[in-house]
């Protein structure tokens, strides 16, 4: 599967994931958003030394990949943009960190290689993270959670035109190179002599399909303001969760849950 | 380019988004200024065709790698620096959210690294000064290699800057340095060279379509309103670097306390004072108004201001959920009715 072909499909198996009727999807996206970001905020603020107490925060993805009945092996593929990443950053810990931070028997264990894989972990949860919000969340209902923090309503707009064109352009992306490698066999990329014509012509293109999306809107009453959306009911149950996630993480963020846990039964 | 969340801790998170915030606020401001409400949706388009010329391989002549588009200096020739960078941050909360290109967390680094310096600084001091008398190939050639060679630097070396604010690597910063700014050097050429062979295209075929082409330069001087908000920041910027020097002396009630006592600092024990302790241990990430496991000037003054932003947060926050649930009942009493 060529490379725009397999964003298109992402964009769209997420979208379709998001629009189910489950209950993670039914719960208010600003609640849902603000856990999301609250989360991200606990782990990153965890110690580089303090594995232990970073392992006790799956707890939230793992209560929302059950729930939500989620493919866990669609969220490890996200990860192959940020880990690598993560890993090299993380790589020369072990080079120039020789605090002693443990022994396991004789070995003592170096504070580097500890901070390497505290950094992985926490690459690894921030992005499950967004990806539960993504995947129970759709756009529209993310930029009624924007707009309801008082977003400016131009930003969050042009986000949902974002999102609406993405993958109407993609697929005409994917048209003109399929057309020019048709023409240029056996070529990696476009040739330097075709960078401005070829990406000149769709941009061009792209414009002129702006200016036929203002006339479309216009003709169906858009005077600056985007129609309101769809407005989302909050409820009790809605509160509740955002409460009891809110104390369980942040016990979660201050003791070691697990070690207290495992030391009622050692 | 794009940091992931792990790679940054909330106090650096809090600074970018503060400062991509303020420069989001004031393109919001600027383009409903404009009052073109036909920008919005070309804003949305091309924002999708940034996203979608990132699918496209650029071969390089006589290397046999490939390069891509450079994305904030291309929309700010196109629209403007304003509609430009409001372009570029949904064009990176769409790959954070999407692709987990970057990450919810540091969208306000991300924001700042790419969308400021290549709108901003890519169009007001590199792209309109070049143009001022008129748009010619070479010009525009210029202008982009220039300006994504510069504004990639740029980012590069805040990358460096808030990986070292945040301490997650022990690779030293002179090394992370001299391995970043070469490689986005050569980056920012290629991409520069991609976005002026598609500049130099629309110029042959739709001139009218580029900003800041044959624009007088008594339009960018500074009104009354914009020098106090550049003095502003200017006195945030001293404010911070004296409250290294003033951090160093204790303060009236620490000098009063060790005359006193003989010590600045109050020691307190019990159970009360234990459990909170650990608390504040647990969750200060700027401990002692520092970074933690850091006795830096820089970090005591950078705390400062974080503290202040992180407080006002906080109550904005709490007070926003608090009216949020309050609404909600009102709303479902009046439904009820």
């Amino acid at each position: 599967m060529s490379k725009i072909n397999k964003a298109i499909y992402e964009i769209q198996k997420i979208d379709s994931m998001s629009k189910e009727d489950k209950w993670v999807n039914n719960i208010h996206p600003l609640i849902k958003l603000f856990l999301t970001v609250y989360y991200i905020f606990l782990i990153v603020s965890f110690h580089k030394y303090d594995m232990a107490g970073l392992f006790g925060m799956c707890i939230y993805p793992i209560f929302v990949f059950v729930l939500g009945d989620l493919s866990f092996r669609d969220a490890l593929y996200r990860l192959r943009v940020v880990l690598p990443i993560v890993s090299i950053m993380g790589i020369f810990n072990p080079f120039f960190d020789h605090t002693v931070v443990n022994h396991i028997g004789d070995v003592a264990v170096w504070g580097g290689v500890i901070s390497m894989f505290t950094l992985m972990i926490k690459g690894i949860f921030t992005v499950l993270a967004s990806y539960l919000l993504i995947a129970t969340t759709s756009i529209e209902e993310i930029c009624y959670a924007l707009r309801l923090i008082h977003i400016p309503k131009i930003m969050v707009t042009q986000l949902l035109l974002i999102y609406r064109y993405i993958t109407v352009l993609m697929a005409e992306t994917k048209r003109i190179t399929q057309a020019y490698s048709l023409r240029a066999p056996g070529q990696k990329g476009i040739h330097i002599s075709a960078w401005g014509p070829l990406v000149g012509q769709m941009l061009l293109r792209s414009m002129d399909r702006a200016d036929d999306i203002y006339e479309s809107m216009c003709i169906r009453g858009f005077n600056g303001e985007f129609p309101r959306m769809t407005k989302k009911r909050k409820n009790k149950g809605d509160l509740i969760y955002l409460l009891v996630w809110f104390f369980v993480l942040f016990a979660f963020r201050l003791y070691p849950v697990f070690e207290i846990v495992g030391g009622l039964f050692v | 380019m794009h940091m992931a969340d792990a790679l940054i801790v909330p106090a650096v998170a809090g600074t970018m988004y503060a400062a991509s915030t303020i420069a989001a606020g004031v393109s919001v401001r600027e383009v409903k200024l404009e009052n073109n409400p036909k920008k919005i949706p070309l804003m949305g388009v091309m924002g999708a065709f940034v996203f979608a010329t990132q699918m496209l391989n650029f071969t390089i002549p006589g290397t046999g790698s490939s390069g891509h588009l450079c994305g904030g200096m291309m929309l700010s020739a196109l629209l403007g620096p304003f509609a430009g960078f409001l372009t570029m941050i949904g064009v990176l909360l769409v790959q954070c959210l999407f692709f987990a290109d970057g990450g919810l967390l540091a969208l306000g680094c991300n924001v700042w690294n790419m969308a400021f310096y290549g709108c901003f600084i890519g169009s007001f001091l590199i792209w309109r000064p070049m143009m001022k008398k008129g748009a010619t190939k070479g010009k525009i050639i210029a202008a982009s290699v220039i300006g994504c060679v510069v504004t990639l630097q740029l980012g590069a070396f805040s990358v460096c800057l808030e990986t070292l604010a945040s301490g997650v690597t022990e690779l030293p910063f002179s090394v992370f340095l001299a391995t970043m700014q070469p490689i986005h050097l050569a980056i920012g050429a290629v991409e520069g060279l991609i976005t002026a062979a598609v500049l130099c295209f629309v110029h042959e075929a739709r001139p009218e379509l580029l900003w800041g082409v044959g624009e007088t330069a008594g339009e960018g001087r500074l009104t009354f309103k914009k020098t106090l908000g550049v003095l502003a920041i200017f006195a945030a910027i001293f404010g911070g670097i004296v409250s290294l020097f003033a951090s160093a002396f204790p303060d009236g009630l620490e000098w009063s306390m060790e005359k006193v006592a003989g010590t600045s600092e109050l020691e307190a024990t019990g159970g009360a004072y234990d459990f909170f302790a650990s608390i504040q241990e647990a969750t200060s990430f700027l401990p002692d108004y520092a970074f933690k496991n850091s006795d830096t000037a820089a970090g005591t003054s950078f705390s400062g201001i974080i503290g202040g932003l992180i407080v006002v947060v906080l109550c904005v926050g709490v007070a926003s959920l608090l009216k949020f649930f309050k609404n909600t009942k009102v709303e479902e009493a009046k439904a009820d009715e």
